[in-house]
């Protein structure tokens, strides 16, 4: 995707000027138009074919052709290349035309969706591709934006817009964008025809979080940042509509930057194949030249005495001359030694390969409908070799739904299932739902099992009410009630929101708020409570709490946080309640469940007035402000009561997957743009981290020299502790903690770093330092990582461990990795699908990498290596014969073989058993290969293919030549047929080695099979019949009739093959080509075993016994540890809240203080402040004319 | 990629539940074990045993005489004769003297050999046209230009047939006679039938003679130039045999493979006395009208004459070779059965 080559001139600054095409079209910006295919109809053929021929095979296949229309040292016939080559650019482009055909379609489908765009003062619906820059844009609620437009007005008070970028950046909360306060009345389109303003802004580029520019409209001038933009590929959310200039389009939008330009990715295989290639250049041009330098001795000794019978040619002036006409021959006999379809043949099997990963059902995730799709289709046998997996976290090992699943209240717990027994039951599909139909209010897709908990409910518990209460009250979510009992929560996390559809359900509906008073339904009754305070969320506090006064006038303050800062304040009246709640905590947490704890307190009027007013106070305080807050929030919350529990789950099969594919030997490292707490939280409820860790290591210094420092001290210790004696020798031990010291590593260490410290370690001169640590480590942890991040630390790995790398991802902000690594695994289903159209391959499920990994990927390793080695095995052996012909036809490059056989061999006769085998092998079946990882291990040590296996497999190919040669050629210097006619001619000596030929690959094939279907028998009997049928119509009378000079082997087939000779000679052939394979496999299985043979050895004892499904689910962790409340959401929703701004109906009241108006006013600023916070980590230029802002 | 069929319903693009496409289809997964591999070998070792013995045996009754007359007798006359260039196409005719010391049972053949010839050298083996041979009137008049520099003559007359191989056809000629108590009596020999059957009747035609004569169809072209016959009178007893389906060419045109070869000559007639049980043993004059050249390469010819058995002449290669083969199997087989024994019977390395 070059699509810069048309503007070659550099964008400085970009001037855009609204409503006026005109003045727009000046320069030339690019249109909103999306091309990602590569082909039309015209020039399909011409591009394609030229590609193709770019290609080395391809190319030397034309020299070839070249070559032999040279006659004078034409040693084959010209068809013999051109009719494979014909097949292999033919297959190619009906591949190349099928792919180029899904991207036309996708192509259009995006082009042609519809937006609405002001064109001469009317709004018109126009096609996406239609939109240009300057265009004035409307937009509505849930539409994907067309292009990077400049937010000018919306229907929301004040200009404010709600987006979800979860195609941008992975996050799914909503961000706000408010347009400036010029433009936020230009809400009608008579206002928005009339607007000329120009936008003078930065060229196009990728960051997502970065704008500058100015407005410049009715003489003056306005700074715009990010804040006012809104990218292609967001979704307006919760605003009914609004309007924006378009600034970027296209290919140019900060989305379609992002998406850089596709790599094509190689994998490992194909490189070794193209040094192997180059290899087998090298000996084809040797053996041209020792048969050259043979030509021309035999020329100069004995040819130059046999020119009575065969004269020189005129040009042949010499013995040294014929020796160089006889290498270029030599090198066309000898040209099917580099297998012309090899590489159509690769091209084939992966795509095969590729179709069974997107028909496995086992990868198929009902509930989404999703099917795991092969993006790429030349990846695949890389999935069998994958050493380090890089895997983001949210809505990848996360769901990112939040789900209440379990509670503990007041001591008693809810939400396991019991059967009959009371024993605990697994959930599964068929357990029956509480039914929730006493609630008209109720949220349909909400499931619960335990009905005890609704029982409670109905029995009307203070205890339980107050638990749901509190989930309905303390919150931020913003409800939405379109039609009567048709409620919609505005969440900014998932968790808010999963806990007040609880608490709904529960009877206890959150219907409706003003910045003063919240009201519910509870139980069917409505309640309004007064709303006196929020004490907001943030990370220090890790906890959120309301102060509302209920109907009866008491004044209550509800609080829910992480379960360590609530328990500090509870009232020592509750001790024994936090202990059966801490340890029911510890149950949810050890089962992956994240937690949180609720309490609640009363309080007396004249307390909460004097704090108050002290809060007052502190609010108009500008000084240290956030300070004085916090610490009358930390005095209000003193002495709260109760607590309970709940909720968040991993996605399914996470921490078995984790297990399994560690089992395998591959490395995970998480790397999330979360917190450090959320992180390190899911590292331990998916079994990354450990309590039995020896130390789990966290870097979060802010300065070089600190993370320095961290890590150097992290490295020393581990390497201390596992080497007596050596320790303290800082410089030794970082020029020897390669990769063969790690493996005497024991103890198991876990590295968790941040975003921070990432940077600082990321340096040229800390990055050895990093790599060294966390290959010690068992665990990495990378929080708080930006995109780029993501893809640095990929790269680093790649650059230096020589290991194939895959990175897995769900959102927009997991594409730089993807990208980046050798395999990009996308999660499809949930959130945009930016991250599965960038990626390789994408499924719904985290756990189906394992099913990717460990028998996709395996099984295409293994089919792959095998194909490879049997594909040179077989050329060799066929091509060799020529060499050792040449000893005896005085090196003229006589061919062994006729022309035919030549040709149809590698395509025809000997292609579709080696096919089945690619595709279809198997050693052993898919349960066997999940249920042993370390079947996998074969693949990442790069076993089964590699230079050694080449060089054993094509000495094999070249010790099968000779025998093929030399035992006719024994048989046939005396050999008289039957009937006595003279027999040891050129034709039937030819017969019979291409017989022995096809006869021992096939059994060879025979004996590489590990797994014989129907197909495989098709096609290697097919193969044989196929060999003898065309081998008899070729030498028929009929095609000799037709052709004398093409077909003079006329006969020969029927002469030759119905000597009992023949067959001896073939038999014996056959006996001997593959006996010694044989005995070398037998004595290798025999004395060293694979871990493949001995599962496989264990199979056949076991066969009669059904073997015993071994459980690989790991015992959950029995950790004090829990998951720390983990709110992904930001600060100042509260604030945004309680000033009523948010409200669409202006029901503000007037009674509030004007300091709380005044106060309250800035929620946005603050809002907008702490996001940047978060934003601009990674940006130390900007961090400081930030920070003097706060102050 | 991604095909989306049109299937509704929730579960639309669930992939099929079909054997093949989840990979599971019924197959037969053999695998190398001791159990296996080592009958295998026996057996094998037995079998190649027994057909070694039996060709072997087979061998031994057949009987082969050899003779190398290049310089033999009288014929070193000849040679010396040809080895000047300007005798070439003279011809020379000597007698050499063969000893049959058992006789030669059954249907005996005589064979003509060259050593050193190199029938299999590229431009030799491409340097013919089977257009023309197949009687193609064009062809006939139009040599292929593979055939070059045999295509023409001198004068530019097109040569039938044409090119290298067929141009250094070998012209000596035999006559056999076998000496029964001082009086010759000549060994009859078939010369006929001695090409295969396709050779003869498909793959060399001669041109359409249309109620010409041979003669007349061949009329405009030369003669391959070192022959001392047109084609047309090959043989000059039976007009059926002349032109491009003489047995002697067809035998001919089929190149040998490699540089030492043999070609049929002839079959003995057992029609009469004393030939109908084959050739007696005693002495035999053979006379030979010496005219190949064989002293610019280093060349040798020979005669061979021969009995055969079920699977050809006498071929001791193939017994050996699958005796060698036999014994090899076994002992690889014992080899094996002993570490097997020593080392995997247990099953000890298939622990895990």
């Amino acid at each position: 995707m070059a699509f810069w080559r048309r503007n070659t001139l550099v964008e400085r600054e970009r001037h855009v000027k609204a409503n006026a095409r005109d003045y727009n079209d000046k320069f030339s910006y690019t249109d909103n138009h999306i091309k990602t295919s590569k082909y039309n109809i015209l020039t399909f053929l011409p591009l394609n074919l030229f590609e193709q021929l770019q290609r080395v095979a391809n190319a030397y296949f034309i020299v070839l052709l070249i070559l032999q229309l040279i006659p004078a040292i034409s040693s084959l016939s010209w068809f013999t290349t051109i009719v494979p080559l014909l097949l292999v650019l033919l297959i190619t482009a009906v591949k190349d035309a099928t792919d180029d055909y899904f991207r036309h379609k996708n192509d259009k489908q995006v082009n042609n969706r519809q937006s609405q765009v002001l064109i001469r003062g009317s709004l018109q619906n126009e096609k996406w591709m239609n939109v240009r820059v300057g265009d004035i844009i409307k937009l509505e609620n849930n539409q994907f934006v067309a292009a990077d437009i400049l937010l000018l007005c919306s229907s929301e008070p004040n200009g404010l817009c709600y987006i979800e970028t979860a195609e941008l950046d992975g996050e799914t909360n909503l961000k706000v964008r408010q347009a400036l306060t010029v433009t936020s009345d230009l809400g009608d389109v008579s206002k928005l025809v009339d607007f000329d303003g120009e936008v003078v802004c930065e060229p196009p580029n990728n960051k997502l979080d970065k704008f500058i520019g100015t407005l410049c409209w009715r003489d003056s001038k306005y700074p715009l940042d990010n804040d006012r933009m809104l990218l292609r590929g967001c979704v307006l959310r919760n605003t009914e509509c609004c309007f924006g200039m378009v600034i970027f389009a296209g290919l140019q939008t900060k989305l379609m930057q992002n998406c850089g330009i596709t790599k094509f990715k190689r994998t490992s295989i194909d490189k070794l194949m193209n040094t192997l290639v180059l290899w087998i250049f090298a000996f084809l041009i040797c053996m041209g030249v020792i048969l050259a330098i043979g030509n021309t001795i035999w020329e100069s000794r004995i040819g130059r005495r046999f020119q009575v019978f065969l004269p020189w040619t005129e040009f042949q002036s010499s013995a040294v001359f014929s020796g160089f006409l006889t290498f270029w021959s030599y090198i066309i006999n000898l040209n099917t030694v580099v297998p012309i379809s090899l590489y159509v043949s690769v091209e084939v099997l992966r795509l095969g390969h590729s179709y069974f990963i997107n028909w496995d059902k086992r990868m198929y995730h009902g509930p989404t409908n999703t099917a795991a799709v092969a993006r790429t289709t030349t990846l695949n046998e890389e999935l069998g070799q994958v050493q380090f997996i890089f895997s983001d976290k949210t809505g990848t090992l996360t769901q990112n739904i939040m789900v209440f699943s379990k509670c503990s209240i007041n001591g008693q717990t809810y939400g396991d299932i019991y059967d009959e027994f009371d024993q605990k039951m697994e959930n599964t599909e068929g357990t029956a739902c509480v039914d929730f139909s006493f609630n008209p209010l109720c949220d349909r897709r909400f499931k619960f099992y335990d009905s005890s908990l609704v029982d409670a409910v109905k029995l009307e518990d203070p205890a339980m009410q107050e638990f749901f209460r509190l989930l309905a009250l303390c919150h931020t979510v913003m409800p939405e009630e379109k039609t009567e009992g048709h409620l919609v929560y505005q969440a900014q996390s998932p968790d808010e929101a999963a806990l007040v559809t609880a608490a709904r359900n529960f009877g206890f509906v959150f219907r409706a708020r003003t910045p003063e008073t919240i009201t519910l339904c509870e139980m069917g009754q409505a309640v309004a409570y007064q709303l006196l305070a929020i004490l907001d969320f943030n990370n220090v506090r890790k906890r959120m709490s309301v102060i509302v006064r209920n109907p009866q006038g008491q004044i209550k303050l509800y609080s829910k946080g992480a379960d360590t800062v609530i328990f500090d304040r509870l009232d020592p009246s509750s001790e024994d309640l936090m202990y059966t709640t801490s340890e029911h905590l510890s149950e949810f947490g050890g089962e992956g469940l994240r937690t949180l704890a609720l309490a609640y307190k009363d309080l007396d009027e004249k307390e909460f007035e004097v704090w108050m007013e002290k809060l007052q106070f502190a609010g108009t305080v500008i000084e240290n402000r956030e300070d004085r807050l916090a610490v009358l929030y930390e005095e209000i919350e003193q002495g709260l009561k109760g607590a309970t529990a709940i909720e968040d789950k991993l996605q399914e099969g996470v921490p078995e997957t984790i297990t399994c594919l560690n089992l395998a030997d591959i490395k995970i490292w998480v790397l999330t743009g979360d917190k450090l707490e959320t992180a390190m939280n899911i590292g331990y409820s998916c079994n990354m981290l450990r309590d039995d860790m020896n130390e789990v290591f966290v870097m979060s210094g802010h300065t070089l020299l600190e993370v320095q420092q961290q890590l150097r001290s992290a490295k020393e210790h581990i390497l201390g502790l596992s080497r007596v004696g050596s320790a303290g020798d800082v410089e030794k031990s970082d020029m020897f903690a390669d990769s063969v010291f790690e493996e005497t590593i024991i103890a198991e260490y876990a590295l968790v770093i941040n975003g921070h410290s990432l940077a600082h370690a990321l340096e040229p001169q800390l990055e050895h330092v990093l790599l060294d640590l966390a290959c010690l480590c068992k665990t990495v942890i990378c929080c708080r990582v930006t995109p780029m991040q993501k893809a640095q630390v990929v790269e680093l790995v790649k650059r230096h461990k020589r290991a194939v790398t895959l990175a897995i991802g769900d959102g927009a902000n997991d594409v730089s990795m993807i990208k980046t690594a050798h395999i990009g695994v996308g999660i499809s289903g949930q959130e945009g699908m930016q991250a599965a159209l960038a990626s390789d391959y994408s499924f719904a499920q985290f756990r189906y990498l394992r099913r990717l990994l460990l028998v996709h990927g395996r099984w295409s390793y293994f089919r792959m290596c095998h194909f490879l080695c049997y594909f040179f095995y077989k050329n060799f052996a066929f091509t060799l014969v020529h060499f050792w012909y040449g000893f005896f036809c005085g090196f003229s490059a006589q061919t062994v073989y006729d022309q035919w056989f030549i040709t149809l061999f590698n395509i025809v006769y000997t292609s579709l058993p080696v096919l089945a085998m690619g595709l279809f092998d198997q050693d052993v079946n898919d349960h066997i290969s999940l249920r042993h990882p370390s079947l996998y291990r074969p693949g990442q040590q790069n076993l089964l293919f590699n230079k050694r296996q080449f060089f054993l497999c094509t000495l094999q190919g070249v010790c099968t030549s000779f025998l093929l040669f030399f035992i006719p050629y024994g048989a046939f210097s005396v050999m008289v047929r039957e009937d006595g006619s003279h027999f040891s001619d050129q034709q039937a000596f030819s017969v019979t080695i291409a017989t022995s030929l096809v006869i021992v690959v096939s059994v060879q094939i025979g004996l590489d099979t590990h797994y014989w279907t129907a197909v495989n028998h098709f096609f290697i009997w097919g193969s044989l019949t196929l060999y003898f049928v065309i081998l008899f119509a070729l030498q028929s009378n009929g095609m000799f009739g037709i052709f004398p000079s093409h077909f003079p082997f006329v006969g020969t087939a029927r002469n030759c093959l119905s000597e009992k000779s023949v067959w001896l000679v073939i038999l014996l052939t056959t006996v001997v080509c593959v006996v010694p394979g044989l005995v070398v496999s037998f004595l290798r299985i025999d004395l060293f075993p694979t871990p493949t043979d001995k599962v496989r050895h264990q199979l056949q004892s076991r066969k009669r016994q059904r073997p015993q499904e071994q459980n690989l689910r790991q015992s959950r962790r029995t950790s004090s540890r829990r998951s720390a409340y983990a709110f992904s959401h930001q600060q100042g929703y509260g604030e945004l809240i309680t000033s009523g701004k948010n409200m669409r109906t202006s029901r503000v009241s007037t009674a509030r203080s004007a300091q709380r108006t005044q106060h309250s006013s800035n929620w946005i600023e603050n809002v907008l402040k702490r996001k940047n916070e978060v934003s601009c980590i990674s940006d130390e230029s900007t961090e400081a004319p930030e920070k003097s802002d706060r102050t | 990629m991604g095909k989306v069929k049109g299937k509704p319903g929730p579960l639309a693009r669930r992939p099929d539940n079909s054997a093949f496409k989840q990979q599971r289809l019924p197959a037969w997964s053999p695998m190398l074990t001791a159990n296996t591999v080592l009958p295998f070998f026996y057996f094998m070792a037995l079998i190649c045993m027994l057909l070694g013995v039996w060709l072997l045996l087979t061998v031994q009754r057949t009987q082969e005489v050899k003779m190398d007359y290049t310089k033999a007798g009288e014929c070193s006359r000849c040679f010396e004769k040809l080895k000047n260039e300007s005798n070439a196409g003279q011809s020379c005719i000597c007698t050499v003297v063969l000893h049959i010391e058992k006789p030669l049972k059954g249907d005996v053949f005589f064979y003509y050999g060259l050593k050193n010839f190199h029938q299999n050298l590229r431009r030799y083996m491409d340097s013919r046209d089977d257009g023309q041979m197949v009687g193609r009137k064009t062809n006939l008049k139009n040599p292929s230009s593979y055939c070059m520099p045999f295509d023409r003559d001198q004068n530019g007359l097109p040569i039938a047939p044409c090119g290298a191989v067929a141009n250094s056809m070998f012209n000596d000629s035999f006559t056999l006679y076998y000496n029964k108590l001082g009086s010759p009596v000549k060994v009859p020999l078939l010369r006929r039938g001695i090409s295969w059957y396709t050779d003869k009747n498909v793959k060399y035609r001669n041109p359409k003679m249309d109620n010409l004569t041979l003669a007349q169809v061949f009329e405009g072209t030369a003669k391959p130039l070192f022959w001392q016959k047109p084609v047309y009178e090959l043989d000059p007893f039976d007009q059926t045999n002349n032109g491009f389906i003489n047995d002697d060419l067809i035998v001919w045109m089929r190149e040998a493979a490699f540089p030492n070869f043999k070609k049929l000559y002839g079959v003995l007639h057992r029609g009469d006395d004393p030939f109908t049980k084959g050739l007696p043993a005693g002495t035999y004059t053979i006379e030979i009208s010496y005219n190949f050249p064989v002293q610019h390469f280093q060349g040798r010819k020979e005669l061979v004459l021969t009995t055969l058995t079920w699977f050809g002449g006498q071929n001791h290669f193939l017994p050996i070779a699958y005796l060698v083969t036999s014994s090899l199997i076994l002992l690889v087989a014992i080899v094996l059965t002993v570490v097997w024994w020593k080392f995997g019977k247990t099953g000890m390395n298939m622990e895990e």
